[in-house]
């Protein structure tokens, strides 16, 4: 058991911002955020990486941030929900979540749109397969997904970025 | 594709109610800024932690913490000895009623650890690693127990019993015990019996009669967000506690009883909840980290894992149904009966009546019996998940719906139909049902394009079932603040869980005369608004919507008096009109914003406000038709196509009461397939995370079908139903009888998961 703990310096780029942060050893990059630098969009839900709610993008690659170590991203670029819109304007995926209603509770919704939001980078015109297949990484007990689907699809006709 | 058809019986014309605004909250909730609970961050704030009993069943024979509170950053570790003490009284939380005892020892264990997963202990540290590793540090001596597992080894002779002393409580009602008590000690901790007619001479006298036994495996809620608190004792001895929780009202019911403090000095912030689904009607830490705020005096915070939410959370019971359906060759059910077992787990308060209540009730049965019992075992407790009870019992009588229809070589949904319950028609505990939906629903499935459809392919079978669940009314409180403007702020005190401050704002704007964007709904603490039930019950759209009329009318009448005395006349004088304009004698008029302008100089600024404590909820009805596809060599099924037809009363805003019926078909397709509590001999549960505990993904799910059909609720003024929880009955009943047309094979255990399916497949092809 490790109790005494030490800390390290933890230089990266979070949502485009030079962003220098202490991490305990033991923080994950999800309870670095959240905690030590104050980005709560990304959830807690399984903290085993099972249900895609601290989805981050970490260099281009979409991770479960509560696998990942605070330290680990040293140098690195992080991505999360807060960084999805430009300003006030919210990104054409943002917008096609509201207009299609596929949130309810809301907690998923930032691993969805971090996750979704990297599909269509991927993918500008994913079929409805590709879509679910995706995002079966990320788990609402809300909506039934139906909704998230349609709206994932509305943001890829009206070429999200 | 998501079909909204256009409202078969509503006849009046509205101008808010049936769009499809954007949400209040949307956009904080698409930016990451909407504030969770966990999203709490106190300056000096300490983490708290539970420790929990490995065993399913034992004797705590002591606990020694002094190596827990050695360890550095260690600020305090609680026992149940710190708990006030317990007593008989009976207190009403939400929707359980029972023993203050029982709450006490599910927080904190006091003489026996009776499921894995028990809180014992708990601690908090100035770091949440340090709380973690000092749970390794509460040394705790169990003398391990023989458990109880399921209602039958629980009900056998000889039974270990979780509760001594614990004697079968008769029920004279859903939640009213009577004075009877069984003879034995026991582990059936009530009994409830129904009884419509003469169900033995209407058996007699049946031409067909068709019976099973079904089980249906325990089901989390399964909320993404775990259950957290946060709570900040103050030097004045009040409390302020930030939670995510369904019932706040509640959770300061529970914190001012376990503290000992005057309600009053209990301020409970609902925060964004994350999911709750019944789940979180119950406060489970907030009382312990109100405990270890008063004694460390620094804020505390708290917050499960998601090992923790499924062995120390409630799940749904786990049942045992027997059923038998009597009918004549023509097809009408004469008489049903049956036998229900649904665990509690370790404290009494299954939703075992409403299970029998439920079941039967989408048919006019002029003769039944009900036996339904409560079973405790060693399991955590169960709470309220979606339409609580309603599902298992429903997957028995619709599976026997379906060998009902196939003896008889009659069309399932034309056998239901021609049997439907409708207004007039006793339910299984007695009460009449009002005007209801059921026949249009039935209807509407028979005439929708998915089950006109032909089906082909080896393995590919359909199946239907109904659903029926009696929704909630109860006490509900809101104030609207009108400012100078012409916008108004709307406070109520339920908790928002999946767009009810939308649909409470639509309502209020509607009866104003207003737009939907005047209105900035809001919900608020415990402090600032009457006392507000649970979000529950599918009541919230329903009884705090006739709140928010209440206070538009109020409003509304408060105008009146404004404009009289502008217009230097009698408030009988003038009216208030449906279309927002206020008129008045040789037609002057004003606007509601025009009127909101002249406030201040007529008498100050307006407020409305009502409490309400409406009683005519409108049960829900939901019929759900299935195409799938069994794999033969996995006993994997995959769902083809799926619709979801229910009488939703009047849908206020469609889209969202169209995801309501796709999020609980969803959850009830989990129930049917894949999801189930997995437990070693010795009671540990064995798929505790979100891998093994296998909740559906995008890429298990079809596009889910929505058929909305609107049979206005007359105890409502615009026509609402509840919608939220009736979606989650059909889909067992639905699946396994798709799963029967595809392979054959009646599956009476559910979920029909692919083990269990391929060795039923095996079985028959030997």
């Amino acid at each position: 058991m490790t109790t005494q703990t030490s800390h390290i310096v933890v230089n990266t780029t979070i949502n485009g911002e030079p962003t220098v942060f202490l991490a305990n050893e033991r923080d994950s990059l999800l309870e670095a955020l959240r905690d030590r630098i104050g980005l709560t969009g990304a959830k807690e839900g399984c903290n085993n990486g099972n249900c895609g709610a601290c989805c981050v993008n970490l260099d281009g690659r979409i991770v479960n941030s509560c696998l990942v170590m605070a330290a680990e991203v040293e140098g690195s670029e992080v991505r999360t929900v807060e960084g999805l819109a430009d300003g006030d304007q919210l990104s054409p995926l943002q917008n096609a979540f509201l207009e299609e209603a596929a949130l309810q509770c809301g907690i998923c919704t930032p691993g969805f749109l971090v996750a979704a939001e990297a599909l269509l980078e991927q993918n500008p015109d994913p079929s409805e397969h590709e879509i679910r297949y995706w995002l079966a990484g990320n788990l609402c007990r809300c909506t039934g997904y139906d909704k998230i689907i349609r709206a994932v699809q509305l943001a890829a006709g009206q070429g999200q970025d | 594709m998501t079909t909204s058809e256009a409202p078969q019986q509503s006849t009046r014309e509205y101008k808010v109610v049936g769009t499809r605004p954007v949400r209040p909250d949307g956009v904080e909730k698409v930016t990451g800024r909407a504030r969770y609970g966990a999203d709490i961050n106190l300056p000096g704030m300490l983490f708290g932690r539970i420790k929990r009993s490995p065993h399913a069943h034992a004797r705590i024979l002591s606990i020694d913490t002094a190596k827990a509170e050695a360890l550095p950053g260690v600020r305090c570790v609680v026992t149940h000895d710190h708990l006030p003490g317990a007593s008989d009284e009976i207190v009403d939380l939400g929707e359980t009623v029972s023993p203050y005892k029982w709450i006490l020892d599910n927080t904190l264990a006091s003489d026996k650890a009776l499921y894995q997963g028990h809180a014992v202990a708990a601690v908090c540290a100035t770091d949440p690693h340090i709380a973690e590793d000092a749970l390794e540090l509460i040394e705790v001596e169990y003398e391990p127990l023989p458990p109880v597992l399921n209602v039958h080894d629980a009900m056998a002779d000889g039974a270990p019993l979780l509760h001594e002393g614990m004697r079968t409580v008769e029920m004279v009602a859903r939640f009213v015990p009577g004075e009877g008590r069984g003879e034995r000690f026991t582990n059936i901790a009530s009994q409830l019996e129904f009884e419509q007619g003469d169900p033995a001479a209407a058996f007699a006298d049946a031409d067909l009669i068709v019976e099973g036994e079904f089980e249906t495996a325990a089901a989390h809620q399964g909320y993404i967000e775990p259950q957290n608190g946060t709570a900040q004792w103050n030097a004045d001895g009040t409390l302020t506690v930030w939670v995510s929780t369904q019932g706040p009202f509640v959770a300061r019911a529970t914190l001012s009883r376990m503290l000992d403090i005057p309600l009053s000095q209990v301020k409970v912030v609902p925060m964004e909840i994350g999911g709750g689904f019944g789940g979180k009607l119950p406060a489970y830490m907030e009382p312990l980290a109100a405990l270890m705020s008063r004694i460390t005096g620094r804020p505390v915070k708290m917050y499960m894992n998601r090992e923790e939410v499924l062995i120390g959370t409630g799940p749904t019971s786990s049942t045992y149904v027997r059923c038998k359906l009597g009918a004549k060759s023509d097809g009408t059910l004469v008489a049903a009966e049956a036998t229900l077992a649904y665990e509690a787990g370790a404290y009494p308060g299954s939703p075992v009546g409403a299970g029998a209540t439920c079941m039967f009730s989408s048919y006019d049965i002029p003769n039944l019996y009900a036996n339904a019992l409560d079973v405790v075992t060693n399991k955590p407790k169960c709470q309220a998940y979606r339409a609580p009870g309603s599902p298992q019992g429903t997957f028995a009588v619709e599976s026997l719906m379906d060998q009902l229809a196939e003896r008889l070589g009659r069309d399932p949904m034309e056998l239901r139909a021609q049997n439907a319950a409708r207004e007039g028609t006793r339910r299984a505990d007695g009460v009449v049902l009002p005007t209801i939906g059921a026949q249009e629903t039935m209807q509407a499935a028979i005439d929708s394009p998915h089950y006109r459809s032909e089906i082909e392919g080896e393995y590919v079978g359909r199946g239907v079932s109904m659903g029926f669940w009696t929704n909630a009314g109860m006490e509900s409180a809101a104030y609207a603040s009108l400012n100078s403007d012409g916008s108004v702020n709307l406070s109520v005190g339920s908790v928002d869980i999946g767009g009810q401050r939308a649909g409470l704002a639509m309502q209020f704007a509607e009866t104003m005369g207003i737009d939907y964007q005047q209105v900035r709904p809001q919900v608020v603490d415990t402090d600032s608004i009457g006392y507000t039930h649970v979000t529950g019950g599918s009541r919230v759209t329903y009884a705090t919507g006739i709140a928010v009329h209440e206070a538009a009318l109020d409003v509304r009448r408060q105008m009146e008096q404004r404009a009289a005395l502008i217009w230097e006349t009698e408030p009988e004088q003038v009216a208030y009109g449906d279309d927002g304009i206020i008129r008045g004698p040789d037609d002057q008029q004003l606007s509601f914003s025009e009127l909101c302008r002249k406030m201040q100089q007529t008498g100050g600024m307006i407020q409305g406000q009502a409490d309400v404590l409406p009683n005519r909820p409108g049960p829900a009805y939901g019929c759900h038709i299935v195409d799938l596809a069994v794999d033969p060599d996995t006993g994997k099924v995959d769902i083809l196509r799926y619709t979801a037809v229910q009488d939703v009363g009047t849908a206020i805003h469609p889209a969202y009461v169209e995801g309501q019926v796709q999020g609980g078909a969803a959850q009830g397709a989990g129930m049917a397939l894949s999801e189930e509590y997995l437990y070693s001999d010795d009671g540990r549960m064995q798929n505790a995370s979100l891998l093994d505990y296998r909740m559906p993904t995008a890429l298990d799910l079809p596009d889910i079908e929505t058929i909305l059909v609107e049979v206005p609720n007359p105890g409502h003024p615009y026509g609402v139903r509840g919608v939220g929880e009736v979606p989650i009955v059909p889909p067992l009943a639905a699946i396994a009888n798709a799963i029967h047309n595809a392979t054959g094979l009646r599956i009476n255990q559910l979920p029909a998961s692919p083990t269990r399916l391929l060795d039923a497949l095996l079985d028959d092809a030997e």
